[in-house]
């Protein structure tokens, strides 16, 4: 691994925690419900919206806000499931694509409404032209936007604010935010060599006099809403591997950039509009220094390669480049897999299933913690819950009712988070169990690696992330129904309670600050902070991946 | 409260040592979600010892039995915390009985008077009790006064006085009249007297899960959940990698991931902290108002009494005209020779304080002229028929004026500035001659300053109620240090004062004794009556501090701080220790089929048996060795809470990582020798 290499790493990650602040600070003013000088800009286009849906945009509660996530997406993903059935009658079909089978439709539908991106089909051979633009294109915007829109009410609940309307919060998100930057990325990623076009595969005679087929398609303005709204999913089964959706290091670059703007965003988001800056920052430096250490094990990792392949005298300076692709070489490669899965966005330029075994832990470790960053909204509501649990034990080791922004934490909100906190384990080791019983004949490598393959499927299904571990055969109805409903659950179960608490303490009257209360923007905090996210992630998952990549790790001999 | 303040006995220990397994009942163990998982693994490895090949790949019956006798002892162990716990509280409660015995009381009907059973009485009724009698109940003198015993509940053995009307006319059941005769109105039915709600307190009969204690157990619970789903889904991917657990190995990892330590002790801690709050001579109604008082915001003190002594004492000597310091010193030593007020006694002290010495034998003979609400003077006629007077500078200025003598030029203006200080100014005269005046002044009891420091740096601020005027109270308060004063306060003023800071969204806790307190009372968050209040009072407080000692709310809060902080650290402590059984028992689940495994096994510990076992053991003997801590809490000085979260982390957050490594090690050295 070469200096150059860690240093554009380092400028990388350096940007985009510079673009996190005033992006931040945006995404607050583009939520403000009070009018703003961004109502001149984007409210005939907004009115014009709200008069066709019917938006009545009064402040919704809780159990209405929470209903109306569910529901409209709900709404959406049978939309979807319904053109996925149909696309191949449906117009927009130049290659003539089929349409799709029942449960990868099923499973794709919930895929891309929960913003997961999970594809057990082949872009280029399984979707529409048609699909890809008016079914996952419209997702793609939807679901980051839905969660996004879950984020900023549950921050409002934090304030003591009403929590707004879902349908107004993500009208605007679409609006004020995905759409306008993925325009404009659209436009630069097809200005870097992206094709966007309507035209059928192409069909070429190779040197060789044999036949190529060239798939393309509209993939430039797929391609930036895919990385900015932490979907993830490829236009091509090879995701940004593909030259065609990953065309070299600027690209490379730019997508994971947009990867990491908004969760990165969100805490000064959040910081803002509860009104205590630093506590925002305080979860940003936290975040940020969990990315950066996991980074650094997934680099010296990767860098270090498969003592078993190195024993046979292969070159390795490069580092392990087995499914890895040149252009970008082990840094990047592993770089973009580690952003991919701590933003859960879940697209990737390489296999993840050729990563080391801890390579491919620091992956897993990622979507497991769900908050190293973590999606759209998602992780960082994720984020608040850890911070609501350390202040709980926190505020008992100094003897008072714990309180977060002056909101005391009692009985009611801890079952809301108590059950959330086993819906994670429960989403993942269950199914893991249940698939590595029945269905282990489709896994491609038995033994250690294979049990990550499964573990790693339903760990993304449940963090929404979508990235596969690969190397599964899981185009079949058992993962397709299993991993559909594990999305669904990891998505929306936690919808409904986060949301539950906002309203709970958006009704409590808030303690004021002394010098007895506990302080939540300081060092201290973010320590037991950290400390409460590994220790709870790790006691959860431990066993799981000691027989998986750990496993491996000490059994790969040289 | 000698005979109340009771630690471990034997008698203590045996009974729950007994306890211990009449609480291995299902239908008891229940209650405790952690500790009955540990139980169901106690039955199934008592199981597999009958039947090794119950559920697949057997262990080694010496092992099976290891595991089943170890998860008996963890959950003894946590039955005996629990009893030893209950245990005080019983043995307070066994010593309160015998003052409930049936008394036969003079109860009044028309106007004869009957002899009935105690037990027989009901509200309103109305008893005549006599010199040596006991009260049958609780209630309120309507007629005479009388000196009370109350020993029996305040553990204080001087006598009370009680009285019809006013704030001093409550009287409990089971104390004793010690001389004169009263007539009572009960105020309870049988069986809800304040001895019998004393009792069952103490007992922990009516002991009700407080919100906190209900909220940490939903996350214990939780954890359990979880730990319960990664064990049971573990064997699946381990046949999967053609791996086989034995049950009680996988029963060995839940128990010792499940938090037992805090499980086992968390109703132990729940009822020392009340048993805590008891020893203290405080009865608290409800384990929720000690919680409560752990989060107070604000507290309401009454400056008479609780801040200051009450009453006023000389504290400097003022010459008035030409006179020296040594002339009006020894004036005022004769005309306090025989004043028995406290103001008079308080010269006389003040004088021996500062080393001035006074000829005693002046007043040899002398006739003490007491002091009258008329003359509002006290003093003295010596036998040389010079006359001594001390009292209000008005009165004694008259009285020598009137026998033609000069007032000083500079009385009115030392009269002044000792007012303005919010002093009393007492001027001493002798016949036609003022000499000086005597200071009085409230004074501060010692340590209430240190007392406020610390409160602000909990956080907590404190508020002054006192009758006094703007200028008087302005200047107690500074000399407290309180952080704000309330002056010619009125009750209502108290309740007004607890709204406000109740709409700013804080705690408020606040000390009365009197029936007009009882509104306030019962508005603050956290009340305490005093015992020798109104039972009008006591029935709107949430606490009753039995020594009547208003300053006593200070260590109530620290108590109620403790309580939660005692939980918090043996959680974190508990959450902690699972990485040290992790690294134990995981690579020895999985070393013989993976040896690379080995590479966890960082404490090296002999063999996967023995590690299991020793991880296993740890995590039973570390419940009983953390007793005295659950009993006694953990350290708490005020503090800011950064500090005093840094401070806990350290100990229990980082020691709960670091001890059980050692532990495991060194129960391994040990249990190696057997396997």
């Amino acid at each position: 691994m070469t200096a150059i290499s860690l240093i554009s790493i380092a400028l990388t990650l350096l940007l985009a925690f510079l673009l996190a602040r005033p992006a931040g600070l945006y995404i607050a003013y583009a939520f403000h419900n009070e009018g703003t000088r961004l109502d001149r800009w984007f409210g005939p286009l907004e009115k014009l919206i709200f008069s066709i849906g019917g938006i009545r945009r009064n402040n919704q509660n809780w159990k209405q806000y929470a209903a109306s996530v569910v529901l409209s997406n709900t709404v959406m993903i049978i939309l979807v499931y319904l053109i996925l059935r149909f696309q191949g009658v449906l117009p927009l079909n130049p290659s003539g694509v089929a349409s799709m089978e029942p449960t990868t439709a099923f499973h794709t539908a919930i895929s891309f409404m929960t913003n997961t991106d999970q594809q057990h089909y082949s872009g280029e051979i399984g979707l529409s032209y048609f699909s890809q633009m008016i079914a996952i294109v419209f997702m793609m915007f939807t679901a980051p936007a839905s969660l996004l829109a879950v984020a900023i009410a549950f921050i409002r609940g934090l304030a003591g604010k009403p929590l707004g309307n879902f349908f107004v919060d993500m009208i605007r998100g679409i609006t004020r935010i995905l759409l306008p930057v993925a325009l404009v990325m659209a436009v630069i990623f097809i200005a870097l060599g992206v094709p966007q076009t309507l035209e059928p595969t192409a069909v070429v005679n190779t040197l060789e006099g044999a036949k190529q087929e060239i798939a393309r398609g509209p993939v430039g303005s797929f391609l930036s809403i895919k990385e900015f709204g932490n979907n993830g999913g490829g236009f091509f089964g090879m995701n940004s591997a593909h030259p065609f959706e990953n065309p070299g290091g600027f690209s490379n670059f730019l997508q994971i950039l947009l990867m990491l703007l908004l969760p990165a965003a969100l805490p000064f988001t959040y910081g803002k509009m509860v009104g205590n800056k630093k506590q925002g920052r305080v979860l940003f430096v936290s975040m940020a220094m969990l990315l950066i250490v996991l980074l650094g094990i997934s680099l010296a990792s990767e860098n270090a390669g498969n003592p078993a392949i190195n024993a046979l005298g292969i070159q390795h300076q490069q580092g392990s480049m087995e499914g890895k692709e040149v252009r970008f070489g082990a840094a990047q490669s592993s770089f973009y897999s580690v952003v991919t899965t701590a933003t859960e966005t879940g697209a990737v330029n390489t296999m993840h299933d050729s990563l080391t075994p801890i390579g491919g832990l620091v992956a897993l470790g990622n979507m497991m913690l769900n908050t190293v960053f973590g999606g759209v909204g998602a992780g960082f509501i994720n984020v608040l819950m850890y911070a609501m649990v350390a202040v709980f034990l926190s505020g008992l080791m100094v003897g008072r009712t714990p309180e977060f922004l002056g909101k005391k934490i009692e009985g009611k909100e801890m079952k809301l988070i108590a059950i959330t906190l086993i819906i994670s384990p429960l989403l993942v080791l269950v199914p893991t169990a249940l698939a590595l019983y029945t269905n282990a004949d489709t896994i491609s490598n038995p033994g250690f690696h294979g049990l990550t393959q499964v573990l790693y499927e339903y760990t993304s299904a449940a963090a929404n992330n979508g990235s596969g571990f690969e190397g599964l055969g899981d185009a079949t109805p058992f993962w397709n129904i299993t991993t559909g409903i594990v999305m669904f659950l990891g998505r929306y179960f936690s919808v409904i309670t986060m949301l539950a608490i906002a309203g709970s303490l958006a009704a409590k009257k808030p303690v004021p600050e002394t010098s007895g209360t506990f302080r939540t923007d300081n060092v201290v905090f973010a320590g037991v902070f950290l400390v409460t996210v590994l220790i709870v992630g790790a006691l959860t998952f431990f066993p799981a991946v000691a027989l998986g990549p750990i496993a491996e790790h000490l059994t790969l001999k040289p | 409260m000698s005979t109340r303040k009771r630690s471990l006995n034997k008698e203590i220990v045996n009974h729950a040592v007994k306890e211990a397994f009449i609480k291995l009942d299902p239908r008891i163990m229940i209650r405790n979600p952690i500790m009955f998982v540990v139980e169901v693994g106690f039955v199934i490895t008592l199981f597999l010892i009958f039947v090794p090949n119950a559920f697949g790949t057997a262990v080694s019956a010496g092992f099976n039995i290891a595991v089943a006798l170890i998860l008996l002892f963890t959950v003894l162990f946590a039955n005996f915390a629990e009893a030893l716990a209950e245990g005080r509280g019983k043995a307070q409660a066994d010593s309160l009985k015998q003052t409930k015995k049936e008394i036969s009381a003079n109860k009044v009907s028309g106007n004869t008077v009957k002899q009935v059973p105690s037990t027989d009485l009901r509200k309103g009724d109305i008893v005549i009790v006599s010199q040596g009698e006991m009260i049958p109940g609780d209630g309120e003198v309507i007629e005479g006064l009388a000196s009370v015993d109350e020993s029996a509940i305040t553990g204080e053995s001087a006598p009370v006085i009680k009285e019809a009307g006013g704030d001093f006319s409550s009287v409990t059941g089971g104390t004793r009249v010690i001389s004169d005769q009263i007539k009572v109105r009960i105020s309870s039915d049988p069986g809800e007297s304040f001895l019998d709600r004393m009792i069952s307190l103490v007992e922990g009969a009516s002991r009700q899960k407080t919100p906190n204690e209900i909220a940490l157990n939903t996350v214990l619970v939780s954890l359990t959940i979880i730990f319960l789903i990664v064990v049971i889904t573990l064997p699946f991917f381990a046949d999967y990698l053609n791996i086989q657990l034995a049950v009680p190995v996988l029963v060995a990892l839940l128990v010792c991931l499940i938090p037992t330590t805090i499980g086992g002790l968390l109703s132990a801690i729940g009822i020392a902290g009340m048993d805590r709050v008891t020893q203290f001579n405080v009865l608290a109604m409800s384990g929720k108002a000690v919680e409560a008082s752990g989060d107070i915001n604000t507290i309401i003190l009454d400056k008479t009494g609780t801040i200051t002594y009450g009453n006023r004492m000389a504290s400097e000597l003022v010459p008035v005209g030409t006179h020296e310091l040594k002339e009006v010193s020894e004036w005022v030593a004769v005309s306090s020779i025989h004043d028995e007020t406290p103001e008079g006694r308080s010269v006389l002290e003040l004088l021996k304080k500062q080393g001035f010495e006074f000829d005693a034998s002046v007043a040899d003979g002398a006739e003490f002229i007491e002091f009258k609400a008329e003359t509002r003077m006290s003093g003295m006629d010596l036998k040389d028929g010079r006359k001594v007077r001390k009292g209000a500078v008005d009165a004694v200025k008259q009285w020598v004026e009137s026998q033609g003598g000069i007032i000083p030029d500079n009385l009115n203006q030392n009269r002044d500035a000792i007012a303005s200080a919010g002093g009393t100014p007492l001027a001493v005269a002798v016949d036609k001659t003022i000499y000086g005046l005597i200071y009085l002044k409230d004074t501060v009891k010692p340590g209430m300053r240190e007392r406020f420091d610390q409160m602000r740096k909990m956080g907590i601020k404190t508020i002054m109620c006192t009758g006094d005027n703007p200028l008087t109270a302005a200047t107690i308060a500074r000399e407290a240090g309180v952080d704000d004063y309330i002056a010619e306060s009125k009750p209502e003023d108290k309740i007004a004062v607890i709204r406000r800071e109740q709409a700013e969204g804080k705690l408020v806790a606040m000390t009365g004794d009197g029936t007009n307190d009882a509104p306030a009372l019962a508005q603050a968050d956290v009340g305490i009556a005093m015992n020798s209040g109104t039972v009008a009072a006591k029935e709107a407080a949430n606490m009753v501090d039995l020594d009547s000692d208003p300053s006593k709310i200070i260590e109530v809060v620290a108590i109620g701080k403790q309580l939660l902080m005692t939980r918090g650290a043996l959680t974190t402590f508990s959450i902690a220790n699972d990485i040290a059984k992790y690294f134990a028992i995981i690579p020895a689940m999985f070393m013989l089929a993976i040896p690379g495994m080995e590479a966890l096994n960082i404490m090296k510990l002999h063999s996967p048996m023995s590690a299991i076992l020793s991880a296993l053991i740890f995590n039973a003997i570390i419940i009983p060795l953390l007793i005295p801590l659950a009993m006694k809490g953990v350290a708490y000085k005020p503090m800011s809470s950064s500090q005093l979260l840094s401070r806990n982390l350290l100990i229990y957050g980082l020691g709960g990582v670091v001890v059980p490594f050692i532990g495991i090690k060194v129960i391994d050295l040990i249990v190696q020798l057997w396997v």
